[in-house]
């Protein structure tokens, strides 16, 4: 029996240790790095100080009530009769009052400095995809994705979770520190919501609206945080990384971005083969569309259609290029002409016409997917 | 010819209850029988007596499969990681779970009591409108069918919350969606229709002397619940049907790209919605206002600034929808008034907590299931209270905003809140209902293991949303892995201890300690000048309130 209970006891043990071993008892908000969030992180703790006063004191008063005035201390006892008190009500009904307006008077405050968008240095569009982030630099006409990096195998409990699980991404968004920066934020199919509790910043991106919130850092790091608004099967799985860094480092970085983007731009021209291209759509493919189509090309139907094996990716050419081009209306199909260089759209659909046994044997040039664009 | 017949029977039942109850000098034309035997008794019954029975069991049903999935839900966030369910489905549970504690279990199980204590307590011999009665409970049924149902479809149930924000729940939603809407628009016919019951019954048949003021809380309370009803409930209707003309029909009230605003979908479901959660909570108010004074030994403190208060609470329901919506990026004008109008309803409802504590200052206090019960219920609910003020102020509701701490706060206004003052008045009314009293330990231990097991539950989600948990996520990173753990513990052992009330209520039912017609010493109201069990028919002759 107690050899059963110790066994016992090791097993819940074991299965619990992963957990225990990154024994996080965090009861509090971070203060966190920005003016506004330590202003939030004041009102915060101010009204949560008048809560627990106010809560001592009624409950106080109740408990007392409970102990004292129970009728199994005196089985004789005789309870009062009132019930009106016209001073007591009026008294409870103003004190409560008074307290409020003293707390809305910080809180207006605040929110008066989060709403002042203006005097921005930088300017960076963020739009919520299902289910990544894209960060454009709308003054240096660059941008980028920014996808979940933690492994199917570390969410399958597959192998080991990493320190950051669930919270670190391929390319992270950068913002240089001591500067005020302004994001745009928007969302391309659904309502998502970009959060980084560090900065005191959440705002919704809304499809076919823009929404606007500023932010300045001032200590260099890495902050996290995560989509917040129900986005769909993988809202879980879309988190935010900012990487705040000194000035130069972000000028350094922002040449190296435009540069990279320029190279980008000139492959159009480049003659591809079949082997390149089916190399680069695997990649393209896993960032952009395996979420949905899964990474087989087997699709979740009947929201996300099988790739492998259906009459668009054997025959329909024309209507391959236009529903990954233009999307399908109606449906959760995206269109990828405007997220997807004309390379890795080409890729893309190369290599969906040719993995998973689809072996049509045919490829499509950036060149092509460049005309058919110019063509409409 | 047989229409004629029908109306003329009709006519014949009508003038029969109004009679009985104006006058008795028509006693001869009371029809005094029984229930009707077998199925037939439940299917066609308008005895509010039955009508009300039949709505807690389904509420109970449906609390139960809410419940399952709850089940499902913190099984999955026990550890981190995808275990036991994938995302989809996930998604799906959360969804269902909400919806079917919102309108299959909470509203249903108000309406059941309403059912069998209005008449009772005003005195009228049966609900205002009997047959429209019959008809509101039956649908019921018939819209959850549909809604769970869609389990079993194609695609999948609704997964895109409660709440079901557009575009995600138009374009981007299940082909189920389109069966949701219908099951939306039954359920929200049954209430209306049950809400104009409530407020036809109290207005048209209370006893002769019952004024307004004079009227039990829980009438008053119900009263002002239904006209609640009566006013979002239609704008639930219209923004499920702006869905399915989304969906089916090709107009864009919700797509920007065809000049519609997915926010405009937020203010037309959060004005039902906030109205809504009030609905939820007022009945219970009223409940709890008759059980304190009754154990308590002591007359309700501040009868008149209970009702002010409730009609103050329900008045400012209208004004502070968007308090749901701070980050949707509303111009600061509308969100400082959304913000001052929500911190004023810390007022009334600060009131009615003090008038409680005052209520059992230098009482007499015993501490029977009922009572314990509504106690939790005050402490509980104001802590829920005080999260909300927190929520309320705007700049803070950033943080918060769509994080565990969101989820506590609502659980706390809801679980110890609309469902301790269910199982409060359930304990409190079983006397009467049965003949029987309920087996008082077994009550008792209900009531411990809900306390320990629904704080263990709720109480860690504060620290989670504070540390910075994402509400309605399948998996989670790893420094929330010990609460959750907590969270899952304390939820399991809530969940487990209800079904202990069902072999309570059982036990209660088929037998037990002969109640009185006034088993509480404290208790005050027409309903305890009935024997208990309550007849199939009451107060045919009405009685008189001085």
């Amino acid at each position: 029996m107690r050899v059963q209970a110790r066994r016992a006891g090791a097993l819940l043990g074991g299965l619990m240790f992963p957990a225990m071993s990154m024994a996080d008892w965090t009861l509090n908000m971070s203060p966190g790095v920005t003016g506004t969030s330590n202003e939030i992180f004041d009102l915060h703790m101010t009204i949560l100080w008048i809560c627990v006063i106010i809560g001592v004191v009624v409950f106080g008063i109740m408990f007392w009530s409970i102990f004292a005035h129970r009728k199994s201390r005196d089985p004789d006892r005789k309870p009062a009769n009132f019930h009106e008190n016209t001073l007591v009500e009026i008294l409870w009904t103003v004190i409560p009052l008074v307290i409020l307006v003293v707390m809305a008077i910080p809180a207006t405050a605040t929110l008066v400095d989060m709403y002042d968008t203006t005097e921005a240095e930088i300017d960076i569009k963020v739009t919520g995809y299902q289910w990544r982030w894209k960060y454009d630099y709308i003054d240096e006409e660059f941008g980028y994705f920014s996808n979940i990096s933690t492994s199917d195998d570390e969410i399958y409990n597959r192998t080991e979770k990493g320190e950051n699980y669930l919270l670190d991404v391929d390319n992270p968004m950068v913002i240089p520190t001591n500067t005020r920066v302004r994001l745009l934020l928007t969302a391309n199919d659904v309502i998502h919501s970009w959060w980084v509790p560090a900065f005191g910043l959440k705002k919704d991106a809304i499809p076919g609206f823009i929404n606007e919130i500023w932010t300045q850092v001032d200590e260099p790091g890495i902050y996290r945080g995560q989509c917040t608004e129900l986005c769909g099967i993988k809202h879980g799985f879309m988190p935010v990384v900012v990487k705040a860094v000194p000035r130069e480092e972000y000028d350094a970085w922002i040449n190296e971005q435009t540069a990279a983007a320029q190279a980008e731009a000139e492959l159009t021209e480049k003659d591809w083969t079949m082997a390149e291209l089916m190399e680069r759509g695997e990649k393209a493919y896993a960032s952009a569309c395996a979420a949905c189509h899964q990474p087989d090309g087997t699709g979740a139907p009947p929201a996300f259609p099988a790739l492998k094996g259906s009459q668009m990716a054997l025959e329909d050419m024309q209507g391959h290029i236009d529903i990954v081009v233009n999307g399908s209306s109606g449906t959760a199909m995206q269109a990828f002409g405007d997220q997807l260089s004309e390379v890795d759209l080409a890729a893309v659909i190369t290599y969906e016409r040719n993995a998973w046994g689809n072996d049509t044997g045919e490829m499509v040039t950036p060149k092509e997917i460049f005309d058919y664009k110019n063509q409409e | 010819m047989q229409i004629n017949d029908i109306t003329s029977l009709n006519k014949q039942a009508v003038t029969g209850v109004f009679m009985s109850a104006v006058t008795d000098t028509h006693a001869q034309d009371d029809h005094h029988h029984g229930p009707a035997k077998g199925i037939t008794r439940w299917l066609l019954t308008t005895n509010h007596k039955d009508i009300g029975s039949m709505y807690l069991i389904f509420s109970f049903t449906m609390f139960l499969l809410g419940g399952a999935m709850a089940m499902v839900i913190r099984a999955e966030l026990f550890q981190p990681g995808l275990q036991i369910v994938q995302p989809e489905f996930f998604n799906q549970m959360t969804t269902m779970h909400g919806l079917i504690m919102v309108f299959g279990a909470v509203m249903p199980a108000f309406v059941g009591l309403a059912n069998w204590m209005l008449p009772l307590m005003v005195g009228a011999p049966d609900m205002a409108l009997p047959r429209m009665n019959n008809w509101s409970f039956w649908l019921l049924p018939c819209a959850f069918l549909i809604l769970v149902s869609t389990l079993f479809m194609e695609g999948g149930a609704p997964n895109f919350g409660w709440t079901f924000y557009a575009p995600l729940s138009t374009t981007y939603g299940p082909p189920s969606t389109t069966f949701f809407i219908f099951a939306v628009h039954i359920m929200g016919v049954s209430s209306i229709m049950g809400a104009i019951n409530v407020v036809a019954t109290i207005l048209n048949m209370r006893a002769p002397g019952m004024t307004l003021m004079k009227m039990p809380l829980f009438v008053w309370t119900w009263l002002i619940t239904a006209f609640l009803l009566i006013a979002v409930m239609p704008v639930l209707a219209g923004v499920v049907t702006m869905m399915l003309m989304d969906i089916n029909f090709g107009t864009s009230f919700f797509d920007a790209s065809g000049g519609g605003d997915p926010v405009l979908f937020q203010h037309v479901f959060w004005f039902f919605g906030h109205p809504e959660v009030y609905i939820m909570i007022l009945p219970a108010f009223g409940a709890v206002s008759h059980i304190i004074p009754a154990f308590s030994r002591k007359p309700l403190f501040g009868y008149a600034s209970m009702v002010y208060a409730v009609g103050a609470i329900a008045l400012l329901s209208f004004v502070v929808w968007a308090h749901h919506m701070f980050t949707v990026g509303i111009p600061i004008a509308g969100q400082l008034f959304f913000m001052y109008a929500t911190m004023l309803i810390a007022v009334p409802t600060g009131v009615k907590v003090f008038n409680w504590v005052a209520t059992m200052f230098r009482g007499s206090l015993t501490f029977e299931a009922p009572m314990l019960f509504a106690v939790a219920f005050v402490i509980l609910f104001t802590i829920g209270g005080f999260s909300g003020l927190m929520l309320a102020i705007a700049p803070a509701d950033f943080q918060y905003h769509d994080t565990y701490f969101v989820v506590a706060h609502f659980h706390y206004v809801l679980v110890p809140g609309a469902i301790f003052g269910i199982f409060a008045s359930a304990y409190f009314w079983l006397p009467k209902w049965t003949g029987h009293m309920y087996d008082e330990t077994l009550a008792k231990t209900h009531f411990w293991l809900s306390f320990v097991g629904m704080n263990l539950a709720f109480f860690p989600m504060h620290f989670l949303g504070l540390a910075g948990m994402p509400r309605r996520i399948p998996d989670y990173a790893l420094q929330f892995a010990d609460f959750n753990m907590v969270s899952s513990i304390g939820a399991f052992m809530f969940g487990a201890t209800q079904i202990l009330f069902l072999v309570i209520v059982v036990k209660c039912v088929r037998g037990g300690e002969k109640a009185s017609a006034k088993p509480w010493d404290g208790a005050e109201g027409l309903e305890w000048t009935v024997p208990s069990p309550a007849p199939y028919h009451t107060f045919a002759t009405p009685p008189e309130v001085k």
